[in-house]
């Protein structure tokens, strides 16, 4: 573990809403370089919200708090401020637990546009891509590392995809993007036991001292080869508890009800956000 | 562009420009009788018509009360100093396009690469500046260029065709075209003569500047054409200014031949845009038919299929886009005439703006044609509230072995599909643009001429802008 001073998120008070309902009551998590956190979690704690808030969705609306980037020099970089392909470039990736399907455009070319713009990120659209002969041979070489056909590349993003190839895709793009800090949002849900197994693989494969990860989870499965630095708990759209591995295999064994009645506040919260949103988790609401 | 307006001639089409038409081609040569007569016999027709309204069910969603018949006229043949317009097409055929570094295209094309023509015909304000052909072909039968000149040297080969495709009697702008059309071009490729390069008409417009030519197109049994026709100017580029295109396409597919056809409309958006355009396909023939359309004030056009000979198939494929103010309507007909044919139709249109794109399409199916396999569909996808598009698929049966489907859909751009290309590093722009480019990319994938694709893809990639 290094101890230098390291390129950090930081996310401090952290309120936000989605049409009019608040979903994060204050949210503090600091995640350096080169760090895994394991995020955990009822449904409807306020887990993917706070990953769609780090990302920019624009239908989720931050109401109080700050998420930065702080430099090792201690230069701070307001994400707030950015628009999501801002946030992109400065090195911020999410990986969607629903990715969204684009038709009629390979998942290549969608990636060629993305690495291009993440490594130059003053690039302006219709300035030149990245040379495609460079590109083609690092891609095949990653989907050779992820064990991936390279003839998925051809098919256009997420379309007709399974549950299990689209948390494929994500990790594809997460490892030719290689961003400084990358939130994981569920990349286990819908995936068979060796399909889990295969993710938490390639996630530490690409993961590494140059990245920060938070990693989204119900299940312990997905931290077999990503032992976390911290897990933390989420109740009631606050990080009420925070540990280490243990903690994450307690939760998955034990479930929530130790969290809930030691947090009754929080508990009374995540009530009444399920109730007011009539659903079990938190969508996000296409304007 | 600065294009000083061509002087009438004439107020309008009226008998005495009729008669000039009759007697002074161009071209010096004897116009043959049977021509002649056929323009006669659509001025009387012409006479007898007013303009269409909305109570013809072809019409009734097209709004061209703001035309104005007597405005025009035929024009003066321009000068050298003429400016011409350029085609879309013109990069691509040139080889300066994106090549490899498309999206729409994985594999790298050597750049440079530049697409022989077998054979060009250039006009302007319906008068042809420009014609070539092939040596080779022209030695081994084929017939291209000036209907002028080659109706006066070859009408033994195409009085049978010339005006019996289309109707020319249905209709006002049917009966002007058929009555008023110059700097026409035909094409009569022999039996079993395969060209492989394409051959390229491009009609232009100077500003308030008028095009009524005629194409005909025959195809001999077991002969392959690719035709790629294409307008372009008249008015300015920003959309003053006016112009007006009355025309006419006539397309004969003979026994085992192949026709790749284009008819690419990109005019400026002054222009009224009036035409009908019918193939009509033999036995195992194939048609592959190819509209893009980005152009026009207002454009009103007739699509016609014949399936005329056993096991002959046509596929069309329709991609249009349009912006501000514009207006186009496609009646499409597929109609099956004999037994064991296919079509397949896929028009697909972005709108932004307030603009309005109508497709009515038609499967005919007569009692003979059993075993036919017919498909329409429209799929539309509105880069604004305010653009509006309608789908009107019908089906007419009278065969009992048939299958027969049609579909059509209506989308936006989902915000959803633009934050997850934004968390990727794309600008809401790039993202919009990426998403529109995929779906046409569905029907840019069934045309198989690479430089109609790369014009229509970079045309449409200009044109987009922020979804609102």
């Amino acid at each position: 573990m290094t101890t230098q001073p390291q390129e950090k998120l930081v996310i401090s008070g952290l309120h936000a809403a989605v049409e009019g309902q608040e979903i994060l009551k204050g949210v503090d998590l600091e995640i350096g370089r080169g760090e895994i956190h394991a995020l955990m979690g009822p449904n409807g704690s306020g887990k993917s919200t706070l990953g769609y808030c780090i990302m920019g969705h624009p239908s989720y609306e931050v109401t109080a708090g700050s998420i930065e980037l702080v430099e090792a020099d201690g230069t701070r970089h307001d994400l707030l401020a950015m628009e999501p392909d801002q946030r992109a470039r400065a090195g911020v990736f999410l990986a969607f637990q629903r990715p969204m399907s684009i038709p009629g455009v390979r998942l290549a070319d969608f990636l060629r546009h993305a690495v291009t713009n993440v490594r130059n990120p003053d690039r302006k659209e219709g300035q030149e891509l990245m040379p495609m002969r460079d590109f083609r041979s690092e891609l095949k070489a990653k989907m050779a590392d992820l064990s991936i056909d390279t003839e998925f590349a051809r098919r256009y993003v997420n379309d007709g995809f399974s549950g299990g190839e689209m948390k494929r895709a994500e990790i594809l793009q997460l490892a030719m993007l290689r961003p400084k800090f990358a939130i994981l949002d569920e990349t286990d849900s819908g995936l068979d036991a060796d399909a889990v197994r295969l993710a938490s693989q390639s996630i530490a494969r690409i993961g590494g001292a140059e990245m920060g990860i938070l990693i989204i989870t119900h299940h312990e499965q997905l931290l077999e080869h990503n032992i976390p630095l911290r897990t933390h708990v989420m109740l009631g759209g606050r990080i009420v508890e925070s540990g280490g591995p243990e903690l994450a295999a307690e939760l998955h064994k034990r479930g929530y009800e130790r969290i809930r009645a030691a947090y009754p506040e929080a508990a009374a919260a995540e009530q009444s956000m399920q109730d007011a949103l009539g659903n079990e988790t938190a969508q996000p609401v296409t304007a | 562009m600065t294009t000083p307006a061509a002087p009438a001639l004439s107020n309008t089409f009226d008998r005495a420009s009729l008669d000039r038409l009759l007697t002074d081609q161009h071209s010096g040569r004897a116009v043959p009788a049977w021509a002649n007569d056929s323009r006669r016999a659509a001025f009387e027709r012409l006479e007898t018509f007013a303009l269409p309204d909305r109570r013809d069910e072809n019409w009734m969603r097209t709004d061209i009360r703001l035309f104005k018949p007597k405005a025009w006229g035929p024009r003066r043949r321009p000068g050298p100093e003429a400016p011409v317009p350029t085609g879309l097409l013109a990069d691509f055929l040139a080889g300066d396009s994106s090549g490899g570094e498309s999206f729409f295209d994985e594999a790298p094309r050597p750049s440079g690469t530049s697409t022989q023509l077998a054979g060009r015909l250039l006009s302007l304000d319906g008068h042809v500046l420009h014609e070539q052909l092939d040596p080779a072909l022209a030695s081994r039968g084929v017939l291209f260029g000036s209907a002028d000149r080659l109706l006066a040297s070859h009408g033994d080969v195409f009085e049978r065709h010339w005006f019996s495709v289309i109707d020319s009697q249905c209709d006002w702008f049917a009966a002007l075209h058929a009555a008023f059309h110059t700097a026409s071009t035909v094409l009569y490729v022999p039996p079993g003569v395969r060209i492989a390069e394409p051959l390229h008409v491009l009609s232009g417009l100077g500003e308030g500047g008028i095009d009524t030519s005629h194409v005909l197109v025959v195809l001999g049994d077991g002969a392959e054409a690719t035709v790629l026709t294409e307008t372009a100017g008249g008015g300015s580029a920003s959309g003053a200014g006016s112009g007006f295109h009355c025309g006419g396409t006539e397309i004969v597919v003979g026994r085992n031949a192949f026709l790749r056809m284009v008819n690419l409309q990109n005019w400026n958006t002054g222009v009224w845009h009036f035409a009908r355009q019918k193939a009509v396909v033999h036995e195992q023939g194939r048609l592959q038919w190819t509209l893009g359309a980005l152009g026009s004030r207002l454009s009103q056009v007739a699509q016609d299929v014949a399936l005329a000979g056993r096991g002959a198939s046509a596929q069309v494929n329709g991609v249009m886009f349009t912006e501000g103010r514009q207006q186009l309507v496609y009646n499409t007909l597929q109609h099956h005439e004999a037994p064991g044919c296919k079509s397949d139709l896929l028009y697909k249109g972005g709108l932004q703006d307030r603009s309005r794109l109508v497709w009515r399409g038609m499967i005919k199916v007569d009692k003979a044609a059993q075993k036919t396999d017919g498909y329409q569909r429209n799929d539309n996808l509105m880069l604004s509230r305010e653009a509006r598009a309608d789908s009107i698929p019908g089906l007419e049966i009278e065969a009992d072995d048939v299958r027969c489907t049609h579909g059509a859909t209506s989308g936006r751009v989902d915000e959803e599909q633009i934050f997850y290309a934004q968390a990727r590093g794309l600008s809401a722009d790039e993202a919009a643009r990426l998403v529109v480019a995929g779906f046409f990319q569905q029907v840019f994938d069934r045309i198989t001429i690479l430089p109609v694709r790369e014009a229509l893809a970079r045309a449409i990639g200009s044109r987009i802008r922020r979804i609102s």
